[in-house]
């Protein structure tokens, strides 16, 4: 048996060839380079992880196995030690205004403790990263992607003005409790928890240990994030698993989450060759944003929601049973090249291959028949809506 | 009856002239959930080291290559309708395909049940 081509867990260090876990040859003949370890580490390996290079650290990509902590998460809670992720405070007078000169987003109304999405762009609008960014009173908590942070925090660092501080938060650990049950098992850790809003944030204490908790996630369910001291993240952790409905679950399972769940990932689904636009995240521009501009590659971003883009990002739904993954050409009916996919993979909760990937846009309409090549195979697919999961974020008021 | 192993961690049960012909334990569990299995249909001739199968864990794609040359005189497909039993019976019931062997000769040299459980140790 030989590997011939992989995908996933979740990041361009695997679209690099980096061995993974799956790898019957253990990466044999593949340079390797120094990883990094995080906070839990050792946690890690005692609950039996599976540990894979991942955004420069060693991380746990399976623990039990993907399906299993796939469908867990979707049903009871599991938990994601996202510690790899760049956790940045950034500061300063008139930050807001100065954040605005590097991203799309409405940054001088942003509300207090309300994370917001937004974008990293370079001057021709391609995208060097994607970010929630929460305003904390007078500083901005900004949370990327882990593969990306050093290169970001060097694009801000040259790009914002000399008054406005980027800070690094490397002591900082950063767990992610998701799914249905989450709100219920959090409560018991941390009380008053359950009372957080969707896309709402706030300062929290456990056992004398400050943390940030935001209700969100990238997984399409109802969760947490929880920033928490490095120091404390694996009694945290402890905590959390201590109680019957949550499971530590690995890379693995949160990419095939967040793929049903239709979220773009970076350095796959996401590049400097994407615009917001182009992947469909438009909804990150408002309106006075759209009507001031003043954010890098404006004036062809603006253009783009317009006239529409050259290409745009869809789902895919695929006919059989083969999963059809990232790199497959996406064809015409006269077999043109007219997209690609980006992330694709067998849906645990659907038992079908789903798949995500730009087209262009005269044929991104859904419902469009098209067909997925890979490894010389033709698939029939057609343009689908996303999520392929529904999204059961916590709705205010709505019982829990 | 005899039962042979490749260092591309493939077995190869061997009765008579025929060879039936799956993944290892260890290749399974290196692969994780296995959500695809493909098998080669019954008169195909496949040559040694010829890929002869496809198995898809949610994480890769592999080929099976074909570890004897022959003729296929029978695909499971009960692992393409379950592509779990690979998981659940790798050396057993999640077999992949039957060879006519051509050239018995060609299982000189692979390793024998003891030889490889000692070898996959060391990887």
């Amino acid at each position: 048996m030989s590997r011939e081509v992989h995908n996933g867990p979740t990041d361009e260090t695997q679209a690099r060839g980096t061995p993974f876990s799956g790898d019957p040859h253990g990466g044999a003949g593949v340079e390797t380079r120094q990883l990094d370890t995080l906070p839990l580490d050792t946690w890690h390996r005692s609950q039996g992880a599976r540990m894979v290079p991942f955004a420069g650290y060693e991380m746990p990509v399976q623990y039990e196995g993907i399906i299993a902590e796939h469908l867990w998460t979707r049903e009871n809670a599991g938990l994601f030690d996202v510690s790899h992720m760049g956790q940045l405070l950034i500061h300063g007078r008139n930050v807001d205004a100065a954040l605005e000169s590097l991203m799309p987003g409405d940054f001088r109304a942003a509300a207090d403790m309300k994370p917001k999405y937004s974008l990293l762009l370079d001057e021709s609008g391609g995208i060097i990263d994607d970010l929630m960014a929460t305003r904390r009173g007078d500083d901005f908590y900004i949370v990327v992607n882990g593969a990306t942070k050093h290169g970001d925090i060097e694009v801000m660092q040259n790009r914002l003005p000399g008054e406005v501080v980027v800070d690094y938060m490397k002591e900082q650990a950063l767990l992610a409790l998701q799914g249905p049950r989450a709100a219920e098992v959090l409560e018991t850790i941390v009380p008053g928890i359950g009372q957080l809003g969707f896309m709402q944030g706030g300062p929290f204490s456990w056992q004398g240990h400050n943390l940030w908790i935001s209700r969100s996630g990238y997984t399409g369910e109802d969760g947490f994030e929880i920033s928490v001291p490095g120091t404390a993240v694996a009694a945290l952790a402890d905590a959390i698993c201590a109680h019957e409905l949550a499971k530590p679950i690995g890379l693995g399972a949160r990419d095939s989450l967040r793929l049903e769940a239709g979220l773009p990932l970076y350095g796959h689904d996401l590049g400097l060759g994407t615009t917001p636009v182009m992947a469909d995240l438009s909804f990150a521009i408002n309106k006075r944003r759209r009507a001031d501009g003043g954010f890098p590659g404006a004036m062809r971003i603006l253009a783009e929601l317009q006239n529409s883009p050259p290409q745009k990002r869809v789902g895919f739904e695929i006919d059989g049973r083969q999963p059809v993954r990232e790199g497959a050409l996406v064809l015409d009916g006269e077999g043109n090249e007219v997209g690609k996919i980006t992330s694709g993979g067998f849906s645990p909760s659907l038992q079908r291959p789903i798949a995500m990937g730009y087209v262009a846009t005269h044929l991104a309409e859904l419902g469009t028949a098209l067909k997925l090549e890979q490894r010389g195979k033709l698939f029939d697919a057609r343009v689908a809506p996303m999520p392929f999961v529904p999204h059961r974020y916590h709705r205010k008021g709505a019982s829990a | 009856m005899s039962l042979y192993f490749t260092k591309e961690h493939e077995w190869i049960r061997v009765d008579g002239d025929t060879a039936t012909i799956g993944i290892s334990d260890h290749a399974q569990e290196q692969l994780g959930d296995i959500v695809f299995a493909e098998v080669p249909e019954a008169g195909r001739k496949v040559s040694k080291g010829q890929e002869a199968a496809v198995v898809e864990s949610v994480k890769a794609a592999s080929d099976v290559y074909a570890p004897v040359s022959g003729e296929v005189t029978e695909g499971n497909q009960a692992v393409a309708d379950d592509p779990a039993l690979v998981n659940n019976d790798p050396e057993g019931q999640g077999w992949f395909f039957k060879i006519k062997l051509d050239n018995p000769g060609e299982l000189d040299g692979l390793m024998d049940e003891a030889a490889y459980r000692e070898w996959i140790k060391t990887l």
